[in-house]
């Protein structure tokens, strides 16, 4: 029983990650109909940031890190947005390909900095004890950061159903053209979103770093889930990317709990389903 | 004209070794095999328009399981050739129903997933592929009792096959079918309109494409002797299509061009630096917002307009 209460709880806790990684994705991806490859790099960036940050002051809070690190990330992602893509506008697998080409870079430039070993990130010191409840163990930091998911999930709702901003972004996703005719000014949106998801990843990568530790390669592991979640949720959805994350959260948890040589097929499996049965995903807006 | 032309390459290319030294001779053969992947690559790219990060499993999953069925199985080269490219075909032909679900960027993103699955599955499945240390070991098969271990006698065989590689895939673009494949490239109602099914173009070269990847994979262990994840991995898919479209994607010397340049930069640059990733990323920049239609359309632009301008 203490087994599948505490990979429910590791399940919950990836798909909390998944959804500050894939959120961003799916949001950019919805708005500038562009698929951006960089975002496992900004992730892991947000990771190394935060290791470097919490292991040189050991007194430094969690959550201002990952702030910290995630307006970082959205200034590189803001940069790269307005000096690169912006001038590809009318080539979209030109844009597709610079991401991919710019993913290479940060994760070069990772292993140049940082080198080849795995770096541990300290759990914070007043989220290591156990939490016990009805007779269970659980570990505090993931149900903190399932919380944190959570939340994160709420404001960005609200930011999209509620504000000003989010109603243009909706327009932007739904009709770009007709938004800009009606004088929306869409290229300082899709800025604006490219940063919003660029942070959000990078400050997730802060959050994730005392679950997955900072080490080379953490964006190629990250990026096909993040690929996969929103694939399944459908793209330009927030909900989707929420349910996506828990999914797949689940079910690459318990795959390779219980099937680890086998875990990336399971993974797959869904979405060859959902492909199958409905193309645009659980939730989409758009169709791919 | 053309002929006259292409005499002195070709006996270039024949009689390389008897000038050569070993390590230009291999580096021909590289190039060769960079050379029919990227071509194949190209038939979906250039031809179809079907932009795939995934194409690296073609090669990867032929060389894996030619490498398997050698070393573990006990098969000779010859049936263990005839398995694995069945099976990569019969791979893409499962891959293609799955990735043709979509176009475009959703497209790319699929075959990028899959790709990453297998590339997860060659690291953690270590009862099978040995995981990170690779299978090593390995021996080149001997067609007709010759031995391929000096480094002329594989090149030439190589040559033969890229030879015949590229014939056969220029007979595929310039056949009635290729048509087609291009007019569901640029006008894929109209198409469906005129009567022709576009998702079953697609699919029939998808499969096309797939079974030349399973080819170059071929060749590829045969040339390393080994195997390793990382021909599984995104960077290889990548540097094929920065291959393809650094030398022009939809011509058919675009992508041969641009796989022999991609290789001798990661070659010669690695000699002096270690961060042959960061290069490959940079020169994606380079490419993609300085000469975003490639080096051959690029240079026969440049050709025409010399031309009308020395009249």
């Amino acid at each position: 029983m203490q087994f599948w209460i505490i990979q429910g709880l590791n399940s919950l806790s990836l798909g909390g990650l998944l959804f500050l990684l894939s959120s961003g994705f799916s949001l950019i991806f919805g708005l500038m109909r562009l698929a951006n490859l960089t975002h496992g790099a900004f992730f892991m960036l947000g990771t190394y940031f935060g290791a470097t940050a919490l292991r040189s002051y050991s007194d430094l809070n969690i959550w201002l890190t990952a702030l910290g690190a995630g307006i970082a990330v959205a200034a590189i992602g803001g940069l790269f947005e307005r000096l690169v893509l912006t001038r590809l506008k009318t080539n979209p697998l030109g844009q597709v390909l610079v991401t991919l080409g710019m993913s290479f870079i940060i994760s070069d430039a990772c292993l140049l900095l940082w080198g080849g070993d795995s770096i541990p990130v300290p759990t914070p010191q007043n989220l290591q004890s156990p939490t016990r409840m009805l007779g269970f163990v659980f570990p505090t930091y993931r149900l903190v950061l399932v919380g944190c998911a959570i939340g994160a999930a709420g404001v960005l709702f609200f930011l999209l159903e509620r504000t000003r901003l989010g109603a243009m972004i909706r327009a932007g996703v739904d009709d770009r053209q007709m938004a800009r005719a009606v004088g929306i000014p869409v290229s300082n949106l899709f800025t604006i979103v490219f940063c919003l998801g660029a942070g959000i990843a990078g400050a997730g990568g802060v959050l994730g770093g005392p679950i997955l530790s900072a080490y080379p390669g953490l964006d190629a592991d990250m990026l096909p889930l993040a690929l996969i979640v929103v694939i399944l949720g459908g793209i330009g959805s927030l909900l989707g990317a929420f349910i996506g994350s828990f999914i797949i959260g689940f079910i690459y948890t318990f795959g390779t709990a219980l099937f680890p040589e086998l875990a990336y097929v399971i993974l797959f499996l869904p979405m060859i389903f959902v492909i199958a049965f409905r193309p645009q995903g659980l939730f989409g807006r758009v169709s791919a | 004209m053309r002929w006259i032309a292409t005499a002195p390459l070709a006996a270039l290319l024949v009689l390389l070794p008897s000038f050569a030294g070993d390590f230009y001779i291999n580096l021909a053969s590289q190039i060769l095999i960079a050379a029919i992947f990227a071509l194949s690559l190209n038939l979906l790219v250039g031809y179809g328009g079907m932009t795939s990060l995934g194409h690296a499993s073609y090669l990867g999953v032929a060389a894996y399981i030619s490498a398997l069925l050698t070393s573990r199985c006990g098969f000779g080269h010859g049936p263990a050739a005839i398995v694995s490219i069945g099976g990569t075909t019969a791979m893409a032909a499962f891959f293609g129903v799955i990735a043709l679900r979509a176009t475009g960027l959703g497209f790319l993103m699929i075959t990028l997933a899959l790709s990453q699955v297998l590339w997860g599955l060659a690291y953690r499945m270590s009862g099978v592929t040995n995981g990170d240390n690779g299978i090593a070991g390995l021996s080149r098969p001997m067609p007709f009792g010759i031995s391929l271990d000096s480094a002329a006698s594989f090149y030439w065989f190589a040559l033969m096959v890229a030879l015949f590689a590229y014939l056969m895939m220029a007979i595929f673009v310039s056949s009635s079918f290729g048509s087609s494949l291009k007019g569901v490239r640029d006008q894929p109602r109209r198409m469906a309109a005129l009567g022709f099914n576009p998702w079953m173009i697609r699919w029939i070269s998808f499969i096309y494409a797939g079974f030349w990847g399973g080819v170059s994979g071929l060749l590829y262990v045969y040339y390393n002797k080994y195997i390793h994840p990382t021909s599984l991995s995104v960077a290889g898919s990548a540097e094929a299509l920065l291959g393809v479209i650094a030398g022009g994607s939809g011509t058919l010397g675009g992508p041969v061009v641009g796989a022999a340049l991609v290789l001798l930069l990661k070659n010669y640059a690695s000699a002096y630096i270690e961060r042959w990733n960061m290069l490959l990323g940079l020169v994606f920049l380079f490419i993609v917002l300085v000469m975003p239609t490639g080096i051959v359309p690029g240079m026969s632009r440049l050709a025409t307009a010399l031309r009308r301008g020395s009249r």
